[in-house]
């Protein structure tokens, strides 16, 4: 059984009188442990799958299930529990806390569940070491460069163990080495510790370091998935 | 506990700005508990005084004097069991910066009446037979450095002149109703610098039943009913109280204006609060994608208006309530006792809870109520 499954979803927006079909019956398939990267051209819907598949949006119609929940039947509130154990999401902009350290901002996810003050400690020192900002944790994001901010944004992602990490355009604000270091580091979090990552890419680059690539056109899914050339 | 830092770090994300909101509430609320505390120190002060004593006065006013003669009248009645007569002085000492109350008494039946006037005997003995000396509350001598002994003089604004007296004796009063910021002198020396003798401010009237007071009252103004002078006469209790009426509509403006700054200062922190969670628009929707709860971001938001408020109230109250009696506050004698009620203290903690509430609510429901794809694409 697939880890995402999507089926026969709508979705539209209206902006003022104007109504705009973003999907109309999409059906998609995502398996754990898959290392995905969705791309297509701005206005496709990439994002917005995203943010369907994390419960930040809800389809008009048809059904969201995300490691056997109902992601698209649930209320807010319960969304918000299912998040913050499920789902381990990073922006193309970091959005760090800029008021938090590193160590402070990977821990926030750890804040909503029920572990004490030593477990949280643990659970982020290793989620920093993982990203390799051991050094770097009593840091502000003022004083780390971009790919450093985006090392610790994965850091947050990953602390709480999520089932799917989201990435939308993770390499959009980084420079070429950054980027280089983000997408080895994914790689390495999907190889050795088997983690679903579903990124959302204009970089076919980028794209190239998942094993999967589907390409969102107007809202329709018009490739088949297949095996990226760098993972073959 | 585990979310303390966050709003802690929130809290110090501008901090001039949550410094200044802190300082505007607590400085509201120290205006707001001084201000009151000057109407329910008043009225607190018309619950002091004896039971056995009334006063008499020119029905006319305080200000008008009642004829000597009317001494002996007032004793020869039934219950009547002592009495003295004093008269304000309104002098002024040095620059008369430092205000302080100062009247002629006759010294020897005045504190045979007035036990809650309390000083060694021989300084008491010295001041009865010096007719220039004078006796003052224990408080005079550290405002002034005034020392036992000392001549000191006082500038007549009513009564013209440098009066000089030596200061025979210093008290200590055991009802603050009496003052301790009060200079007593002869009223014979009064009368003889003054060359109008026969006059008195007002009676002191001792009576044998606090029961009878109102029959007593009521005989004494019936007897002088038809003279020049009628009389006013009451409780002494009464008379605070006259002095606490007459300050009526100034307790009302005080509470007045006491309310406008505390409005005031809701709607600045309010505004403030409303500033910061706009500004965060972005890490609130952020913190939903981590799995913040709605309500426990209004929570937080709300926490962190209170942090803001209560520590404001926190300054502001407590300031107010150990700065007085650490400065020995008695509004130059006419607010004595006067100090931060536990009434105050509890309206003080409930503007706090309501600014908190007021100030928090509207940004903790926007940052409840946000939805979060619309916030992230502002930010992303």
């Amino acid at each position: 059984m697939a880890l995402v499954e999507i089926r026969d979803v709508d979705k539209s927006f209206q902006r003022d009188t104007q109504r705009i079909d973003v999907f109309t019956g999409l059906t998609l398939d995502i398996d754990a442990g898959s290392f995905t990267a969705l791309m297509g051209p701005s206005g496709s819907g990439k994002s917005t799958l995203l943010n369907l598949i994390a419960g930040l949006d809800k389809p008009t119609r048809g059904t969201v299930r995300v490691g056997g929940a109902e992601v698209s039947a649930m209320s807010p509130g319960q969304l918000a529990a299912w998040r913050s154990s499920n789902i381990g999401f990073v922006f193309q902009s970091f959005n760090l806390l800029p008021v938090l350290t590193a160590y402070q901002n990977v821990e926030l996810p750890l804040l909503l569940t029920r572990l004490s003050g030593r477990e949280r400690n643990e659970r982020v020192k290793i989620a920093l070491d993982v990203v390799g900002l051991a050094d770097r944790a009593d840091h502000y994001p003022r004083q780390l460069s971009g790919g450093q901010e985006q090392r610790t944004a994965i850091a947050r992602a990953i602390v709480a163990d999520p089932t799917v990490m989201l990435l939308d355009e993770p390499t959009g604000q980084l420079d070429a080495k950054s980027s280089q270091e983000v997408l080895t580091l994914l790689q390495r979090l999907n190889n050795e510790f088997n983690k679903t990552i579903i990124i959302v890419t204009h970089d076919a680059h980028a794209a190239e370091r998942a094993k999967t690539i589907l390409h969102l056109e107007k809202g329709d899914l018009i490739e088949k998935p297949r095996v990226a050339a760098a993972a073959r | 506990m585990k979310y303390v830092q966050l709003v802690l770090a929130n809290l110090g994300r501008h901090k001039l700005r949550s410094i200044l909101t802190i300082a505007s509430v607590a400085l509201a609320l120290f205006l707001f508990a001084s201000l009151r505390s000057v109407t329910t120190t008043m009225a607190a002060a018309a619950q002091f005084g004896g039971a056995r004593r009334l006063v008499t006065l020119n029905a006319t006013g305080l200000v008008f004097p009642l004829p000597l003669a009317y001494g002996n009248r007032i004793k020869a009645m039934p219950g009547v069991t002592g009495l003295s007569w004093a008269n304000w002085f309104g002098g002024r000492y040095g620059d008369g910066k430092n205000f302080f109350a100062n009247f002629a008494v006759d010294a020897e039946s005045y504190l045979a009446l007035y036990p809650e006037i309390v000083m060694p005997a021989d300084q008491k003995q010295a001041f009865l037979q010096d007719r220039t000396g004078a006796i003052i509350g224990d408080r005079l001598i550290s405002q002034f450095g005034w020392k036992l002994g000392q001549n000191v003089t006082l500038q007549g604004t009513i009564f013209q002149g440098d009066w000089t007296f030596k200061i025979d004796g210093v008290y200590h009063p055991t009802d603050p109703a009496i003052g301790d910021n009060v200079l007593i002198f002869h009223h014979d020396y009064f009368d003889e610098r003054i060359g109008r003798a026969g006059i008195a401010g007002w009676y002191i009237v001792e009576i044998d039943d606090p029961a009878h007071a109102p029959q007593i009252a009521k005989a004494i103004d019936d007897l002088f009913r038809n003279s020049s002078s009628p009389t006013k006469t009451g409780t002494e209790r009464e008379f605070q109280a006259t002095f606490a009426t007459m300050w009526g509509n100034v307790s009302f403006l005080m509470s007045t204006i006491g309310l406008a700054v505390v409005f005031a200062i809701l709607l600045v922190t309010a505004n403030a609060m409303m500033m910061s969670a706009r500004e965060r628009t972005g890490e609130i929707a952020v913190l939903k994608t981590v799995g913040f709860s709605d309500r426990l971001l209004f929570t937080l938001v709300m926490v962190e208006a209170g942090a803001l408020a209560l520590t404001g109230a926190a300054i502001g109250l407590g300031g107010a309530t150990l700065l007085y009696p650490a400065i020995k506050f008695n509004g130059a004698g006419f607010l004595p006792g006067f100090k931060v009620a536990t009434s105050t203290l509890i309206i003080g903690a409930l503007v706090a809870l309501g600014l908190m509430l007021a100030s928090g609510l509207v940004p903790a429901l926007r940052a409840a109520r946000l939805p979060i794809v619309q916030a992230l694409r502002k930010v992303e």
